[in-house]
């Protein structure tokens, strides 16, 4: 049998390994051969702190009292890592980019760097830590015990107490030589986290050796083991859906909201990389660790007398059966679980204490600038990390010895975690939405803290302790409704279900709707940007708009904060990205932006940011600036909007280009056939006039012939000067240089002058007019207007090929306005030639038949315009029907100014 | 409006397939809620229906084969920091 002598010989020696772990790494990681340390695989380990001496001791009892209820407590951070995607990955690319120190000042940064947030977060977090330390000191003591007993040693009260003090001393050593020696810019700790993952292998593989003996060596097989499960007494399923689902959720939500966790997964995290490994090699541990707990369970139940108590199987069951060696592995590793954790855990919240409670405090009563010197800053954080690590671990050497050590401890696991989630509604609400404000976020930590307390925390201390029995019956002050385990009268559920659902539910419901009522400061706004896009590759406009300070103030100011090598260090790579010689940059708002984010790695976002902005003079960014920001991205905006105007007025007048090039091709097509027109309407009467004059020079022929060739010369002659005329007048009304005669006459007189002028003395054409309709008064240019009916009457004559030629010539009313139709008895004019009749040459019947040009419609056209009225041919009548609308005869006074 | 450009509609086969396995890893938490829930429904009243080790291998079960899932997925999800670049403004 081991001695007890030799336990303790183990256990310091174990420690002393554990030192010299720490203490190589250290030495490698400031050699610059960190490559191994931050490897993957060193990342999983050291998560594995979340498996602490409560998992590893307690889930063995966990399960001998609840079945597997105990797996809860490991599926939440599974499901919590196998969703990395979502909320881990954006967590570390926030802890790299804004150089988050811990979750106080994540919370803190993401709402404006406020100090408050981070004292809040702090108290919530150092409250509902301490319990658990004292549970790990519990676990070890507990352990010593079992070996000491098993010598035959029973401990008193005060046995127990010098252990516990013994360990809380050597484990504030061990943290305060490794945890706080150094301030360094990105607060990691080689040492520490090399040392975490060698506990972490030691711990699995002696509680993996434990499972394999008792399945192989007790049970023998899994397949007897499984046999052996249920022939068991042992209960594994429980029937209350409210605490399996709770649980998984608090455990998953505690994973990301326990400060030591937030340590080891953002603050320590090396390489983004490392998650991918991560996010299955960690569920994978924790499967690992969990395979035999309920066999552990099943066969201590069995072997060990009623009784014996279960938290304690993981070892007794190695000791019952007389394996010594195989008790000593697994006391190392429930030391090692202790211990890692409660190191972790404290300097997570040595970290926080420091950066958001004592700095703060302290700055606040440093008015004297000139006292200043080099490291002083630095001086009083590690001091007060140091007196933290070790203030915190007399808290939970405290509440250890408050709380008697008994099976109270154990309970208390749970209702820690329910305290550090009161973090996850800000956090989430954070990163996800950009409408949290400070003021939702303070009241729903507050809230969800005071709802904790009285529904969990202070009835854990047991009945009558701090809560009173009458309280817990009737509530306080006969308020029934605020009993602390049935608020508002919600009755029948599991405490613990009870305490989480509220304080999570009122927690998120205040700060969501104090958010939404609230209007947060422009830094939150700026920072709430930040931390919502964070996968978004856009610059942000910086914090400091204004750069009042010199470039010495700043580095004095840096020199206290993380010593002068390393400030100066900083300054001077600035100053060679500036491209300046000397060692001080220039004060530009990015060089304080990245000042500020180097001295927040190490005090803290509202730490840095106050003490710039005490040098700077609080010219932090204000409202203005930010408007100014978005004044110029709208500038941008607008900018491109007229840009995109232009471009499409451009388009446009491209295609009115286009257009009046296409017209402009059409009148050159359209000239070229005029002037072939034009040139051959000339050619055929020059050709007549040219061959019979030749025929009258040449003489010899009768007077007859004579006389009959000269009338042909004539004809053409005349034909000739009427398509001449023509041309001049239809060119004279084109380019509008017409002069219009104002005359005032009656539609009758005037339409008897056309008839007369028509030609008509032959008689083939009847005309039938109403002359009563005819008594028309009519101001216009009368000579031009009679020349339109001329030609629509003679092209009656000409064309109408009816036996008996008929026109009908009727005068239409409509209000105001007059037209007069021409109608005749003919074939009329086929409809694709009815668009054509007006142009230029146009004729439809055979020419020679006419003899006329084809120009008269359009001379017709052209008067019309020019007087105001109009020409149109009518379809569907009985034969060709024109219709002449009338300049309006009321306006026709109008017409002498034109 | 004319500022922010839309992503293309089309991708090219690996950056396609990219997307979908960060699709997947994305749904994985919520598959293993699900089949994590299902043990709700079993029922403990009688002795005839006692729970044991087939609940066991239930639990253990699912949690091998979200382990495997996730191991097979973050295997292909390419390391790259650019690889949200190309979440933005992919080929």
């Amino acid at each position: 049998m081991m001695s007890f002598n030799a336990l303790i010989v183990i256990a310091l020696g174990y420690v002393v390994l554990l030192f010299a772990i720490a203490f190589v790494a250290e030495r490698r990681a400031a050699a610059g051969h960190s490559n191994w340390l931050s490897s993957p695989l060193i990342y999983t380990l050291s998560l594995s702190i979340y498996c602490t001496a409560w998992t590893f001791y307690g889930a063995v009892g966990y399960a001998a009292r609840s079945g597997l209820e105990f797996v809860t407590i490991y599926l939440g951070p599974t499901l919590v890592m196998i969703g990395w995607w979502w909320v881990l990955r954006r967590l570390v690319r926030i802890g790299r980019a804004q150089r988050i120190t811990s979750i106080a000042d994540l919370i803190s940064s993401r709402f404006g760097k406020s100090t408050q947030l981070g004292m809040i977060v702090t108290i919530i977090s150092v409250i509902a830590a301490t319990p658990y330390i004292a549970l790990q000191l519990q676990s070890v003591t507990l352990s010593f015990a079992v070996f000491a007993q098993a010598e035959g040693v029973a401990w008193d009260r005060a046995g127990f107490n010098v252990t516990a003090m013994w360990v809380a001393i050597g484990l504030a050593v061990f943290t305060v030589i490794f945890g706080t020696r150094n301030l360094d810019a990105n607060e990691r700790h080689h040492g520490v986290v090399m040392a975490i993952a060698v506990e972490a292998i030691v711990k699995l593989l002696a509680l993996i050796a434990v499972g394999v003996f008792v399945v192989w060596g007790i049970a023998g097989g899994p397949g007897q083991m499984l046999t052996r499960i249920d022939q068991s007494d042992i209960v594994l399923w429980n029937e209350d859906s409210g605490r399996w689902i709770s649980l998984i959720f608090l455990s998953g939500a505690a994973f990301l909201c326990l400060p030591r966790m937030f340590q080891v997964l953002v603050v320590e995290n090396a390489d983004e990389r490392h998650l991918h490994i991560a996010s299955w090699a960690f569920p994978l541990y924790l499967f690992a660790m969990s395979l035999f707990v309920v066999p552990i369970a099943v066969v201590g139940l069995d072997l060990l007398p009623a009784g014996s108590n279960p938290d304690l199987f993981v070892l007794t069951v190695p000791l019952n059966e007389g394996r010594g060696g195989l008790a000593v592995l697994s006391f190392l590793g429930g030391f090692s679980s202790a211990t890692s954790m409660v190191i972790v855990a404290t300097i997570a919240l040595a970290t926080m204490v420091s950066n958001h409670i004592v700095v703060p405090i302290w700055l606040s009563f440093q008015t004297n600038q000139q006292a200043v010197m080099s490291g002083d800053v630095r001086h009083v954080i590690l001091l007060s990390r140091r007196l933290s690590v070790a203030g915190i671990m007399a808290l939970g050497f405290l509440y250890y010895r408050m709380s008697g050590g008994g099976t109270a401890l154990a309970a208390i696991g749970l209702i820690s975690f329910t305290g550090a989630v009161q973090i996850l509604p800000a956090m989430i609400g954070g990163i996800f939405w950009r409408g949290a404000t400070r003021v939702g976020a303070a009241a729903g930590l507050l809230t969800g803290l005071v709802i904790w307390l009285w529904t969990l925390f202070l009835p854990s201390f047991g009945v009558d302790a701090v809560i009173s029995q009458s309280v817990m019956d009737q509530g306080p002050f006969g308020l029934s409704w605020l009993q602390p385990q049935a608020l508002f009268g919600v009755t029948g559920i599991d405490p613990l279900v009870h305490g989480i659902m509220w304080s999570m539910l009122l927690n998120s419901a205040v700060f969501v709707v104090l958010s939404l009522v609230t209007f947060p400061a422009p830094l939150e706004r700026l920072q709430g940007a930040q931390f919502v896009n964070v996968f978004d590759h856009s610059s942000a406009a910086p914090a400091w708009t204004s750069a009042a300070a010199g470039a010495e103030d700043l580095l004095i100011m840096s020199q206290r904060i993380i010593g002068s090598t390393e400030a100066q260090a900083i300054f001077q790579q600035e100053a060679m990205h500036q491209g300046k010689t000397g060692t001080l940059p220039e004060v530009t708002p990015e060089f304080i932006e990245r000042l500020e984010r180097e001295l927040a790695g190490s005090v803290g976002a509202a730490t840095a940011h106050a003490m710039i902005g005490q040098l700077i003079g609080g010219s932090s960014v204000s409202v203005e600036d930010l408007i100014a920001v978005a004044d110029e991205a709208a500038q941008i905006l607008e900018y491109s909007n007229r840009l995109e105007a232009k471009s499409q007025e451009q388009e446009r007048t491209a295609r009115a280009l286009r257009a009046a090039n296409d017209k402009l091709t059409a009148l050159s097509i359209q000239k070229d056939a005029f002037l072939s027109q034009i040139s051959h309407e000339l050619r055929t009467p020059m050709t007549s006039i040219r061959s019979f004059s030749d025929i009258l020079r040449d003489g010899e022929m009768t007077e007859d012939e004579q006389e009959r060739y000269a009338g042909i010369i004539h004809d053409e002659a005349v034909r000739l000067t009427r398509l001449l005329d023509d041309l001049l007048d239809l060119s004279v009304l084109e380019n509008g240089q017409v002069v219009l005669h104002e005359q005032t006459g009656t539609l009758s007189d005037l339409l008897d002058r056309a008839i007369r002028a028509a030609g008509l003395h032959d008689g083939v054409l009847k005309i039938s007019r109403d002359r009563a309709d005819e008594d028309v008064t009519l101001t216009a240019d009368l000579d031009r207007l009679a020349q339109v009916f001329i030609n629509l009457i003679s092209n009656a004559r000409k064309y109408c090929d009816a036996k008996v030629p008929h026109l009908t010539i009727k005068v239409i009313q409509d209000g105001q306005d007059y037209a007069v139709d021409f109608i005749d008895n003919g074939s009329g004019i086929s409809p694709e030639n009815q668009e054509l009749i007006f142009e230029k040459f146009s004729r439809v019947a055979d020419g020679s038949k006419a003899g006329g040009a084809g120009l008269g419609l359009a001379i017709c056209r052209e008067i019309m315009h020019r007087l105001g009225g109009e020409v149109i041919y009518l379809p569907q009548q009985s034969g060709a029907a024109f219709r002449v609308k009338l300049p309006p005869v009321k306006a026709s006074a109008a017409l002498e100014q034109t | 409006m004319s500022q922010k450009q839309n992503p293309p509609v089309f991708l090219q086969r690996a950056n396609y397939r990219q997307r979908r396995v960060r699709d997947g890893a994305k749904l994985l938490p919520f598959v293993g809620v699900v089949l994590l829930a299902i043990p709700l429904a079993w029922s403990s009243d009688g002795p005839d229906e006692k729970i044991g080790s087939s609940g066991l291998i239930y639990i253990f079960g699912v949690w091998v084969l979200l382990i495997v899932l996730t191991a097979i997925l973050s295997s292909f999800i390419r390391p790259d920091v650019s690889a949200d670049a190309t979440d933005s403004s992919d080929t």
